[in-house]
């Protein structure tokens, strides 16, 4: 492996490491606060692709600017959020908070495969692609490896934005504070006087906002296809159950193992490269069951 | 002076910056019903956590019958013949009483055949008189969800004893059951163990229920067993009554 | 006293009317090569189908749900591929036995790893693991065929060779004593000592453990169980298909076999084939209407079941049989 392939693999492997990050966190914040797995997030994050794509072949169609393609992404993300995020939360998700974890899961797989059907519906099996954004940026040229800014740049300041911004947000303001407390004691927090239920559904609209924003960053350097969405809630689970669920610190450490590994595996083993999420799951999971960064929880009797 | 059966030497459990156990060496002997008590959150709980392998001690050791049995876990220790009641009933609740008794019959003795019905196994008879030994044969159908918090502790030691164990460990049996029935439900405790031939351990908070049924009571205060001896001379003791009886009134 | 209590049984067992149902259903479905031969093919993989959603139920049994099963389905469908591309003129026994071990083989080396996980890990582990399965599949086609998957020529029979038609009424006919004998067999496991101890994962791992036993080997006991069911349900499939694909293992046929193990009733052996038989019967003739959205019509009939009749087929009929037998006095 030379040098030139050396950093290209880098390159990939952070590029991706944070387009899977995003996801992750959004997985894993849903879990943290309402201790559910929302098998869904993959179709939401891939409903944000496809909405991403849309809306800026309209606007260039329409005769606007490429550029209009970033702030085209937050919008799409917030639809996603709004429009499937907080009916699911809303609707089917709160009628079963106190039901098994098994049911709970069953329901959003439910959900996953209706919205999987609803993307072929609007969007039907052919293969979608703009990469108007990354054009926009252009490309940028180190040790002499030519790579395009928009994943070299953009993509890992975004995805560290977002882990200092939630890190932030979960310390430091007042509603932050809220979920926090309501993550820690359900009872404790409603007793003095935080509405539980408003929780829920803005910790469940943000995630699935995070959702939408992965797909929607992702769809510039991807072909976006049915059954993206299923690959996506496999391997952000990956990553989350190798951090320890619930883990925001460990999810980007982890992705970017996951990327990395990913990566370089494309390079020196392409047959295998689909496998190294996995392979590295297994692998911590057989060593430490609870994630690289997760706690055992003893159970009290 | 009989047997030792469970002997801790200088046990050490440390949880982060908190002592919960320090340098703890006990010796329960076989035969004879003992008493724990101290004020809530002495670590009385921690301790038979630590005996049946639930959480490892920081330092020091747990022997059964002279064995070192520290670094096993609990299910080791249950088929060396401990078996442990909860505070908090720990049964099959979708199972009836009697099915909790043949599930536990079942382990005890490593019935494996797939094709026998285990209503049907010949240990029925058994478990039907353990569960009239606990006064509660008459709720042998019923699930475990629909009984009381008090039938559901005695049902909780008589899975217990359906292993037949050698030493008994019970987490505080007549908590949570309304003071009137306490009494009763000791009574036909200490008879189903007088029956069974098992020597018990109990951790307990209500004084009266300590001097009736205890032959030895140890007392674990900050850490660490600091008396023990019949309960007349326990119940006496000064220290005793300032740290644990004044606190329960 | 034991005998009398397994006589007393019977006779309640030969009163109860969904018993005497459930033979009446047998018995048709063993007519239909001569009452409705069209049915034939399509009842026989209903049938390979069942077999697989009742090891997805076994796992119910024990509160754990697994979105990965289709792995076993599809690893013992390869391993009788395989089989027979290495021997051709395997026996149909032989091709049977061995992509059931090879089921076994993978769930014992996936369910000793699985075992330590509850809940949501175990069910997205299954997943995770049903999908590396898969991705190996379409990779390393030289060896798999890739998408296109191997064929699964006719073996032979008891040393005979058989046309299609007579080959079809044999795997018809395996399939019914196998639906048979398995779901008698799991039927008595689930009352049986261990059957029970596998069942408490589902209400009181703590007991379990502080009976003496090890909440993971109970569970792997149930796992392997289930590889088994989903191993036979597979190999038989492959061979009444023809051919096995990697779309065998696809997440949407883990997923399917849980629908339907919810929709016949969660927990139930006779339910598991129940709705496999209804599953397939609606598939095939609404499909042809509904392909694009066959997906979502599942999703959505899932969430109905779950809010409001989380029993399944077999707690409404329960509750039929049951109301119309209480008249009678025999009722529960």
């Amino acid at each position: 492996m030379n040098f030139a392939i050396f950093l290209l693999a880098l390159f990939d492997g952070i590029a991706y490491a944070a387009l899977v990050f995003i996801v992750a966190l959004g997985l894993t914040l849903i879990f943290g606060v309402m201790r559910i797995l929302n098998v869904a997030h993959g179709s939401l994050y891939a409903i944000g692709a496809y909405a991403s794509v849309t809306l800026t072949g309209y606007a260039l169609s329409l005769g606007f600017a490429p550029v209009l393609a970033f702030p085209l992404m937050i919008v799409s993300a917030v639809l996603v959020g709004i429009l499937i995020g907080a009916p699911l939360e809303k609707f089917l998700l709160r009628r079963i908070y106190d039901k098994s974890e098994v049911l709970q899961l069953l329901m959003t797989f439910a959900v996953f495969m209706i919205l999987e059907d609803v993307q072929r519906l609007v969007w039907g099996t052919r293969p979608y692609f703009d990469s108007s954004a990354l054009q926009v940026l252009g490309n940028v040229t180190v040790f002499g490896v030519t790579y395009t800014a928009y994943q070299m740049i953009l993509l890992p300041l975004v995805a560290i934005a977002l882990l200092l911004g939630m890190r932030f947000f979960l310390r430091h303001t007042v509603t932050g504070k809220l979920i926090t407390a309501t993550t820690e004691d359900r009872e404790a927090a409603q007793s003095i006087g935080v509405d539980a239920d408003k929780v829920f559904l803005f910790t469940f609209v943000i995630g699935a906002i995070l959702a939408g924003l992965g797909g929607a960053l992702a769809s510039p350097t991807t072909s976006i296809l049915p059954g993206m969405g299923a690959d996506m809630i496999v391997l952000s689970f990956a990553v989350v159950a190798t951090a320890g669920l619930g883990q925001i610190e460990g999810a980007a450490l982890t992705a970017l193992m996951i990327g990395l590994g990913r990566s370089f595996a494309v390079y020196l083993y392409p047959e295998i490269s689909v496998l190294v999420p996995y392979l590295i799951m297994v692998l911590v999971l057989l060593v430490r069951p609870e994630g690289l960064f997760g706690t055992p929880g003893a159970r009290k009797i | 002076m009989s047997d030792v059966l469970l002997e801790t030497r200088n046990l050490v459990i440390k949880f982060g910056g908190v002592t919960a156990a320090d340098n703890v060496s006990l010796k329960i002997h076989a035969g004879r019903n003992m008493a724990i008590i101290g004020p809530n959150g002495a670590g009385k709980t921690t301790f038979l956590n630590i005996c049946t392998g639930w959480i490892k001690p920081t330092q020091g050791q747990v022997l059964f019958e002279g064995r070192d049995i520290t670094p096993l876990p609990p299910r080791k220790i249950v088929q060396r013949g401990v078996a442990r009641a909860f505070q908090i009933p720990q049964l099959f609740t979708e199972h009836t009483a009697l099915e909790n008794l043949l599930i536990a019959v079942s382990a005890r003795d490593h019935l494996r055949n797939p094709l026998m019905d285990m209503h049907a196994i010949p240990e029925r008879d058994e478990m039907l008189h353990l569960l009239d030994m606990v006064g509660c044969a008459d709720v042998a159908d019923t699930v475990v969800v629909e009984l009381s918090e008090g039938q559901r502790k005695l049902i909780d030691v008589a899975v217990a004893l359906a292993l037949k164990p050698k030493l008994l460990l019970l987490d505080e049996p007549t908590s949570g059951v309304a003071s009137s029935e306490k009494h009763a439900i000791m009574e036909i405790l200490i008879g189903a163990l007088k029956e069974a031939d098992v020597t018990s351990v109990f951790v307990e908070h209500d004084m009266g229920i300590v001097e009736k049924y205890a032959d030895e009571v140890a007392v674990w205060n900050s850490g660490d067993v600091q008396l023990r001896g019949t309960p007349a001379e326990i119940l006496e003791h000064p220290d005793v009554i300032r740290d644990v009886i004044g606190e329960g009134v | 006293m034991s005998s009398t209590t397994e006589q007393r049984k019977v006779n309640a067992r030969m009163k109860n009317p969904l018993f005497l149902l459930w033979i009446i259903g047998i018995v048709a479905i063993a007519a239909v090569p001569f009452a409705m031969p069209s049915l034939q093919l399509l009842v026989s993989f209903a049938m390979a189908k069942g077999l697989g959603v009742l090891g997805v139920t076994v796992l119910l049994r024990a509160g754990q749900v697994s979105f990965g099963h289709a792995l076993y389905f599809g690893i013992s469908a390869y391993a009788g591929a395989f089989l027979m591309a290495s021997m051709p003129g395997t026996d149909f026994v032989i091709v049977l036995i061995a992509g059931t071990l090879g089921a076994v083989l993978a769930g014992l080396l996936v369910g000793l790893f699985v075992v330590r996980y509850r809940g949501i890990f175990f069910g997205m582990l299954n997943l995770a693991f049903s999908m590396i399965f898969w991705s190996i599949l379409e990779k390393f086609y030289h060896y798999t065929g890739g998408a296109d998957g191997i064929r699964l020529p006719r073996p032979m029979v008891l040393g005979n060779t058989l046309d299609h038609v007579q080959f079809e009424l044999v795997l018809f006919y395996t399939a019914v004593v196998l639906m048979v004998a398995l779901g008698w067999f799991t039927t008595r496991w689930f009352a049986s000592p261990v059957g029970q101890l596998f069942q408490t994962i589902k209400t009181n791992e703590t007991r379990l453990e502080y009976l003496g036993v090890s909440p993971r080997r109970a569970l792997l006991s149930g796992y392997l169980l289930s590889a088994v069911l989903c191993g036979v349900g597979g190999v038989m499939m492959g061979m009444a298909q023809g051919v096995v694909t990697p779309e065998y293992v696809w997440w949407v046929r883990s997923a399917e076999m849980v629908f339907i193990a919810v929709l016949g009733g969660a927990g139930s052996v006779q339910g598991a084939f129940l709705g496999a038989l209804i599953y397939e019967f609606v598939r095939t003739y609404a499909s042809v209407y509904a392909g694009d959205i066959w997906q979502m019509i599942l999703g959505g009939f899932l969430l109905i079941i779950i809010l409001f009749a989380p029993g399944g087929l077999i707690a409404i009929l329960n509750s039929l049989f049951n109301r119309g037998s209480g008249k009678g006095g025999t009722g529960k």
